[in-house]
């Protein structure tokens, strides 16, 4: 109804090049975005990132930032076992957080640790990534009997819980190669098994955002001069969907975070010789009556910590994105 | 103008604060309706028109505002009134008609039921006695078999039958007022006749005055008493609809009314006016329009002309000043 | 059905687009489930139904109508956007109708169209310098980049909007500026036949002279034949040669714009007319007809307007009216005219 200035059709003067001759490139339409504005006028988004940053930097650089390396026996002294935190009486200010049951400083794993989880977390979310935005485009594209069969599928996968569905894949795998849980193989097996199990939600987003760029006019222009479909897909389409993807990917981040804890909790992710955030809570858990909570309660804590902060970038990415609300 | 003017517009000013600076999308424009009269404000995307309407009726959307003059209705203001007094003066002195008539009607109600709630919310009437009057509305605004229609629902009715309800949703409590925004932008150009020519005998009928906002200049010419020219949220030109059209003063009218296409005129080409409506951001020092002018002397580009009297029109243009005629 | 080509062929005019017994239908029942379970039965709506006109080599011919005519189908079947479930599409003798994407590709080059919504039509990720050489390299017409850059400048010059805007994005323009872009992209293939889908129809009326205006010097300059669809009669008018108008998927009557803007014959013509606003302040009341375009899915039967027009007989009601030819080689589908019951005249009176 009104014709408010953020919405009215852009009315600049007429042909002449505005005075700003230099060509916008990509990094000054950035600076000068919306997204970035409101990212900096959001402490809550402010601090969120930073707090990832931190994780992802200490994962990156964690031969560089842990006090100790808790995959070098060598450095490992069955004697520093079951220490508290260091401000606690018995604690040893080599650990700051105190040791676990095999004299493995808490803080060096959660950092270990955490690079394991988030490598793991990324790696599934883009295994999802492209499987559901391939299979979104192919349904919301080509339609028909293609699009009802990727989308039944994807809605009786989405009647069962991630986790579930997690589990089951991870169980066929185990089973199907027939192997232990060994370190490199665990990797695949965890990626492979989340990543299959997020795929849906990316898969219907794109499709729905596929429906409706595929109607719009400059697809029509690209196929009236007889572009190849692939190409008016990967080029035209693929492009214009992809706002809602990176809202999800964020937000599914956390969630693979937490389903990699989840399985390694329950015993099936990684093995405590090369613990992520979820086994080190597993082994903890098992002190936690007998006293040593430490073990248990920081992994807690790290984790809870880094699925906020990658939980409320994604909100505010969604936010930032939605054209209805900016 | 002689009389009490029932609407009064003065030095008006609605603002847009963002964060590249604060937008004035009307800028300081005056103007009155008369009880019973027809006020076309015409002009295209940008000139702040329907703004203006949004302003006058409280319905502005954030962050939006009304940063500088009054808004009088009989001589009250009502500009400044709180929520609740401003919703009910809403309903009982000026109605609504927008461009999209779902945005008036709940989907969730029959339109009998909105009818009826809207009457009683405003008189002392029984349910049965709203009920009365609600089909006896339809039936004014020409919905075939109203009996039967005031219990369907508004996705039952077709566009032009919708945009009627909404006539008819305004008309219930007899208001002064009525603003139209682009009442028949939306509908098919033989549903726009239907309706237009239902709008001029209803308020014709009613006594009812209304602010007409639209882009098309064939509906002012067939609706209006008077017409306001709007560009970049200012008013070029005001006066008798006759006047303006055949006798327009402001060289955007000229070119406006030039520019509009008609079968009597053969396929010369159109008169074109250079350019595009400034942006809100880049609203030009001096006249607005000086960077599509044709005519432009200095003072365009240093003065703000205000509105002249000339002949029955009043004029914001320098050409027309009289004093710097004789100067 | 698609009705017999009578009359199709008017002049000995070199004519470059033909189309016969052109329609388009399509599917629009509910899904599988509901229409087994609720027994729903299967629902066509038929967008075009069986029309014929020609179009002569410079000319512009413009198809009118309400929303829901069909206009914009046959715009879309003409570009080979959508395959016609009947009928023929002669581009220079040639039936382009049932070509494959790689059959057409040679065709491609020479039609091209223009998009109603300028907000719509250009890709908003893209630059516009790729917007407008995307034709370019689709047909390989440049090779070298700077033979694409020097292209692209050319074009951007002729619907006069600067090289040096080839390097922003769409967002950064006007509505008006946007639907200079798409002509521009429309030009680049050198076509000789141009579809204009609205073209003006989201666009202000000072921008729209300017691209009317515009559209016509291409014409002049470039030799062009333009199929230019619209709802605004004014802008038909005052753009046309020939004018076919359409109800409900069919043409009513064709005939040359001074003829059709003078002397309507068809009921539904005149109706039309006397809704163009009257700008000359004549003081006329209109007497707007009655009534609104039925649902094209459940079309009326025998003539599809004979519940709006003021003229209908049993006959009206019964039986679909074919299109006849009159001496000045226009073509008119109604029972009335052609038993003389059509009063003649500019604008009908009353309903």
């Amino acid at each position: 109804m009104v014709d408010a200035p953020t919405t009215q059709p852009a009315v600049v003067g007429d042909s002449a090049s505005e005075p700003r001759g230099a060509e916008t490139t990509a990094w000054s339409r950035f600076v000068e975005s919306d997204v970035l504005y409101s990212f900096t006028r959001s402490p809550v988004t402010v601090t969120a990132a930073a707090v990832t940053a931190i994780f992802i930097l200490s994962a990156v650089f964690a031969p560089l930032v842990a006090p100790h390396n808790p995959f070098d026996l060598a450095s490992i002294d069955l004697m520093d076992s079951n220490l508290p935190p260091m401000w606690l009486e018995g604690g040893d200010p080599r650990f700051i957080l105190g040791t676990d049951d095999q004299g493995r400083g808490i803080l060096s794993t959660i950092i270990f640790g955490s690079r394991i989880s988030l490598l793991i977390g990324f790696a599934s979310v883009v295994l999802a990534t492209v499987l559901g935005v391939g299979l979104g485009l192919l349904s919301g594209f080509v339609g028909g009997v293609v699009d009802a069969f990727i989308m039944r599928v994807a809605e009786i996968q989405l009647s069962f819980p991630v986790i579930l569905t997690a589990l089951l894949i991870d169980g066929v795998i185990r089973g199907v190669l027939n192997v232990e849980k060994s370190g490199e193989l665990a990797y695949w097996i965890l990626i492979l098994s989340i990543g299959i199990s997020n795929w849906v939600q990316f898969a219907r987003t794109v499709r729905g955002s596929t429906l409706v760029e595929r109607n719009k006019e400059y697809v029509q222009a690209a196929q009236v001069i007889g572009i190849n479909p692939t190409l008016i897909v990967l080029r035209h389409i693929l492009p214009n969907v992809m706002g809602p993807v990176l809202v999800i990917a964020t937000i599914q981040l956390a969630v693979a975070i937490l389903s990699e804890a989840t399985l390694s909790f329950l015993g099936v992710g990684m093995p405590p010789t090369e613990p992520s955030l979820g086994t080190l809570i597993q082994i903890g858990n098992d002190y936690l009556f007998s006293g040593e909570w430490w073990m248990v309660i920081f992994p807690g804590i790290a984790l809870a910590i880094l699925v906020l902060a990658v939980n409320l970038l994604g909100d505010w990415l969604r936010d930032a994105l939605n054209p209805k609300l900016r | 103008m002689a009389g009490n003017p029932l609407l009064e517009v003065r030095n008006l000013r609605v603002e847009f604060p963002t964060r590249r600076g604060i937008l004035t999308a009307v800028d300081d424009i005056s103007l009155h309706i008369d009880p019973g009269e027809v006020l076309g404000v015409v002009g295209e995307s940008g000139a702040g028109k329907s703004m203006t309407g949004a302003a006058i009726i409280g319905l502005l959307e954030p962050p939006g505002r009304i940063a500088d003059g009054e808004i009088l209705l009989e001589g009250r203001r009502i500009d400044n009134l709180p929520y609740e007094q401003m919703r009910r003066i809403r309903g009982r002195e000026i109605g609504a008609i927008f461009q999209d008539p779902l945005t008036s009607l709940n989907p969730l109600y029959s339109v009998g039921e909105q009818l009826v709630e809207t009457i009683q919310t405003h008189t002392d009437m029984s349910h049965s006695q709203a009920l009365a009057r609600a089909i006896e509305l339809l039936a004014e605004v020409g919905i075939p078999a109203p009996e039967r229609r005031v219990e369907h629902y508004p996705h039952q009715f077709s566009g032009g039958m919708r945009q009627r309800v909404v006539i008819a949703l305004a008309l219930c409590v007899n208001p002064k007022l009525i603003i139209a925004d682009e009442p028949t932008t939306a509908l098919d150009v033989s549903i726009q006749a239907q309706i237009i020519a239902l709008l001029k005998r209803l308020c014709r009928e009613h006594g009812t005055a209304v602010m007409l906002v639209t882009h098309d200049m064939g509906v002012i010419a067939e609706t209006a008493d008077r017409v306001a020219v709007m560009y970049a949220g200012r008013i070029a030109e005001i006066g008798p609809v006759r006047q303006v059209i055949q006798n327009p003063k402001h060289p955007y009218t000229v070119g406006l009314m030039g520019s509009i296409p008609s079968i009597d005129q053969g396929d010369g080409r159109l008169t074109q006016i250079e350019g595009a409506m400034p942006r809100l951001t880049a609203i030009p020092q001096g006249c607005a329009f000086n960077p599509r002018c044709t005519l432009t002397m200095d003072r365009c580009f240093r003065e703000r002309p205000d509105l002249v009297q000339v002949e029955e029109t009043r004029v914001s243009c320098w050409h027309h000043d009289k004093e710097l005629a004789h100067a | 059905m698609p009705d017999a080509p009578i009359g199709a062929s008017t002049e000995s005019r070199e004519g470059v687009m033909r189309v016969q017994g052109l329609a388009r239908y399509f599917d629009v029942s509910p899904p599988l489930l509901n229409r087994l379970i609720e027994r729903q039965p299967r629902q066509i709506l038929k967008a075009v139904d069986g029309i014929d006109f020609e179009i002569a080599k410079g000319e512009t011919f413009s198809l009118v109508g309400e929303s829901g005519c069909g206009k914009s189908t046959v715009a879309r079947l003409i570009v080979g956007l959508y395959k016609p479930t009947a009928g023929s599409i002669e581009f220079e003798g040639r039936d382009i109708a049932g070509l494959t994407r790689v059959e057409m590709a040679p065709l491609r080059r020479r039609l091209q169209m223009i998009f109603q919504d300028p907000y719509a039509s250009l890709n908003p990720r893209w630059r516009v310098r790729d917007i407008v050489a995307e034709p370019l390299r689709a047909f390989g017409l440049e090779t070298t980049s700077a033979g694409i850059e020097r292209r692209v400048g050319e074009l951007l010059s002729f619907v006069k909007l600067a090289a040096a805007d080839g390097a922003k994005y769409p967002h950064e323009f006007s509505g008006g500026q946007r639907q200079r872009i798409s002509i521009a992209r429309a030009l680049a293939s050198q076509p000789d036949f141009l579809v204009c889908d609205e073209p003006t129809s989201a666009l202000d009326v000072s921008v729209q002279a300017q691209i009317l205006n515009l559209m016509k010097d291409l014409q002049r300059e470039f030799g062009l034949t333009y199929l230019f669809i619209s709802h605004n009669l004014a802008v038909v008018s005052h753009v046309s040669d020939r004018v076919g108008v359409m109800y409900l998927g069919r043409l009513v009557e064709v005939a040359p714009a001074k003829t059709l803007f003078t002397a309507p014959r068809h009921p539904y013509t005149r109706m039309l007319l006397d809704t163009i606003p009257d700008l000359s302040m004549s003081g006329r009341d209109r007497t707007p007809v009655a009534g609104e375009v039925p649902n094209p899915i459940t079309p009326p039967p025998g003539c599809t307007f004979h519940p709006r027009c003021p003229f209908a007989t049993d006959r009206c009601r019964a039986e679909v009216p074919m299109p006849i030819t009159t001496a000045d080689g226009s073509i008119v589908t109604c029972h009335g005219v052609e038993e003389g019951r059509v009063p003649e005249g500019p604008v009908m009176a009353g309903a």
